[in-house]
């Protein structure tokens, strides 16, 4: 499997990554490599095989829908690159 | 180098009791040592004030008699484990200023049973690595050196190396690691340490920064195994806030270390001794076969035929989950920005500068695997593929107790050894991912030295849940095997 440097792109603007145009040329290379790699699985038989989701053999616990925890909007927002009463900012989206 | 911090968890527990030494005087030589051994860039941040406040609350406790399982003794958390207000960074640029509000349910235990933090360990970026070189915060250095050659600089393995780093040259007495692939084992293979893997939903993932969610696991790395099950104690049991976290009754694991596995069927897996394995290494297993057999346990051939496909497997999963756990990182709610004109802009821009190479090279590897047209062929392919895998561990245990293996393929390698090649760097982890995989515990043990004297280790994995199994075979074979080979610098 090899991947051309315009899948990379578009794989980089799936991923939200701005990766530099000559940053692209090797990456194509080294993930051309690692889908080689990983090609061999090809060879296994998994006719009737159900895919293994987690290794946790229980069922997904459920609890009451009830508020456990909250109230302290500021403790939520401290980390936050820019915010204001009570929002995070980002840049403009609607017009 | 103080005797005080030569001393293990369980001699340093015995002494505290005793009042023989006070939690002060043993954090006190912990910080000392921590800031003598800085140019081995252990830890991301140095927490000596919490270490001594926390060592003041021990004294007290001990004095008291109400004093934890792991009270005053000195440890290092790696900087994966979110630690209120200490900036928590998973050696990573775009976490470079995030402070956590809350603390992970492990380090939280840990606390409650007295433990002393004496800093955040670095570690491979999000944990992605075998050789702490993708830390943004520069490389991790193994204590250890080659006979050969002492001015090269070895890598402490990874993702846990600052963990393995800071252990072995006697800075922490235990340290916690996270294992996803073996993160936790590797590095203790390379440090001459103990390293812990539990069983998958033995501890709590609950405020540990994901990597891969199906096979992230914490575990203990300390020096001796009694310390790591002393240390397990302490860190496992149910968090009804991880919702992968078992409820199952906690066994008194250092109480497991019996001494005795006559009897026990040890499985040995032809698939682990490929065309190629270093005769060294080879010589290690089978010394440790040896010293099992000599202890009363009996060795059985065993195949687990689908390890081969074990690494392509992993390198499907794993970043697959890494590019669905990191989309978070969007520079909106926490961690750096980088600004753009647009929202998409700012969202793209803070991920290629707050990212390094080999973390935006497994976003994009699980971008490609789950894209339409190629999620049926890659992804659900492997997790297939993953249930074959887990299907002959659990054929094998229909007739072994333990299955022994070496943990890594080779020793430490030197910083800038490795061509830039990832699916060479991976074939670290091929002894340790496929236990990964199927959720097994695994425990790695110092029991030899190569011809360069550097520490190598065997892996012990056990049944799901079944660490009390593990614990005690481990004992018998670090008993026999007697390993007391010290890092330089490290006398006993």
């Amino acid at each position: 499997m090899s991947l051309d440097k315009n899948t990379v792109k578009k794989l980089a603007n799936l991923a939200r990554l701005d990766l530099p145009d000559d940053e692209l040329d090797h990456l194509a290379g080294e993930l051309s490599n690692i889908m080689t790699f990983v090609e061999q699985l090809g060879q296994v038989n998994t006719d009737g095989v159900a895919p293994m989701t987690s290794v946790a053999h229980m069922n997904l616990p459920r609890r009451a829908d009830e508020v456990t925890d909250g109230g302290y909007p500021e403790r939520v927002l401290a980390n936050a690159p820019e915010a204001m009463d009570g929002f995070y900012l980002v840049p403009k989206v609607v017009e | 180098m103080s005797e005080l911090t030569n001393l293990t968890i369980a001699e340093a527990r015995a002494k505290l009791a005793k009042g023989e030494i006070s939690a002060v005087e043993l954090t006190e030589a912990h910080i000392l040592a921590m800031e003598a051994a800085r140019d081995l860039n252990a830890f991301v941040t140095e927490t000596p004030e919490i270490a001594m406040e926390r060592a003041s609350e021990a004294d007290v406790a001990l004095k008291k008699g109400e004093a934890g399982i792991l009270a005053g003794i000195p440890l290092g958390i790696k900087d994966l484990f979110c630690t209120e207000g200490v900036r928590t960074t998973a050696s990573s640029k775009i976490l470079c200023n995030f402070i956590p509000p809350y603390e992970s349910t492990v380090s939280s235990n840990l606390k409650k049973a007295g433990a002393v933090m004496l800093g955040k360990t670095s570690l491979d970026e999000f944990a992605m690595g075998s050789s702490n070189m993708t830390s943004a915060f520069g490389p991790v250095i193994s204590p250890w050196k080659r006979k050969s050659n002492s001015n090269v600089q070895l890598v402490p393995g990874g993702s846990s190396g600052g963990s393995a780093s800071a252990v072995s040259a006697r800075i922490a007495m235990g340290a916690t690691g996270t294992d996803t692939g073996g993160s936790i084992r590797q590095p203790a293979s390379f440090c001459g340490i103990v390293g812990l893997k539990p069983t998958y939903g033995r501890c709590s993932r609950w405020g540990v920064v994901a990597f891969a969610s199906s096979l992230d696991q914490a575990g203990p790395m300390t020096r001796s195994v009694k310390d790591a099950a002393l240390m397990l104690q302490a860190m496992a049991g149910h968090d009804p806030k991880d919702s992968t976290s078992a409820n199952v009754p906690l066994p008194d694991f250092a109480a497991a270390m019996t001494g005795d596995i006559r009897g026990l069927k040890v499985g040995i897996p032809r698939e682990y001794r490929p065309d190629g394995l270093s005769p060294e290494i080879q010589k290690l297993w089978d010394d440790g076969i040896e010293m099992l057999k000599a202890a009363g346990a009996a060795p059985v051939e065993i195949s687990l035929p689908h390890t081969k496909y074990a690494l392509a497997t992993y390198y499907i999963v794993a970043p697959a989950e890494c590019s669905s756990n990191l989309a978070r990182y969007d520079g909106v709610r926490y961690g750096m920005r980088v600004e753009g004109k647009t929202l998409d802009e700012l969202y793209a821009k803070t991920r290629a500068e707050g990212f390094g190479r080999e973390v935006r090279r497994r976003i994009l590897i699980g971008t490609y695997v789950l894209s339409a047209g190629y999620y049926d062929a890659y992804y659900t392919k492997a997790q297939k593929v993953r249930a074959l895998i887990a299907e002959d561990f659990r054929k094998a245990y229909e007739t072994v107790d333990v299955i022994l293996t070496p943990t890594c393929p080779s020793a430490a390698f030197g910083l800038g050894e490795t061509d830039d090649d990832p699916v060479t760097m991976w074939l670290n982890d091929v002894f340790t991912v496929p236990a990964s995989l199927a959720g097994l515990p695994g425990i790695s043990l110092p029991t030899g030295l190569s011809s360069e004297g550097l520490p190598l280790g065997l892996q012990l994995l056990g049944r799901p849940f079944d660490e009390e199994t593990v614990l005690r075979v481990a004992g018998v074979l670090e008993s026999a095997a007697d390993f007391k080979a010290t890092p330089t610098g490290v006398e006993i």
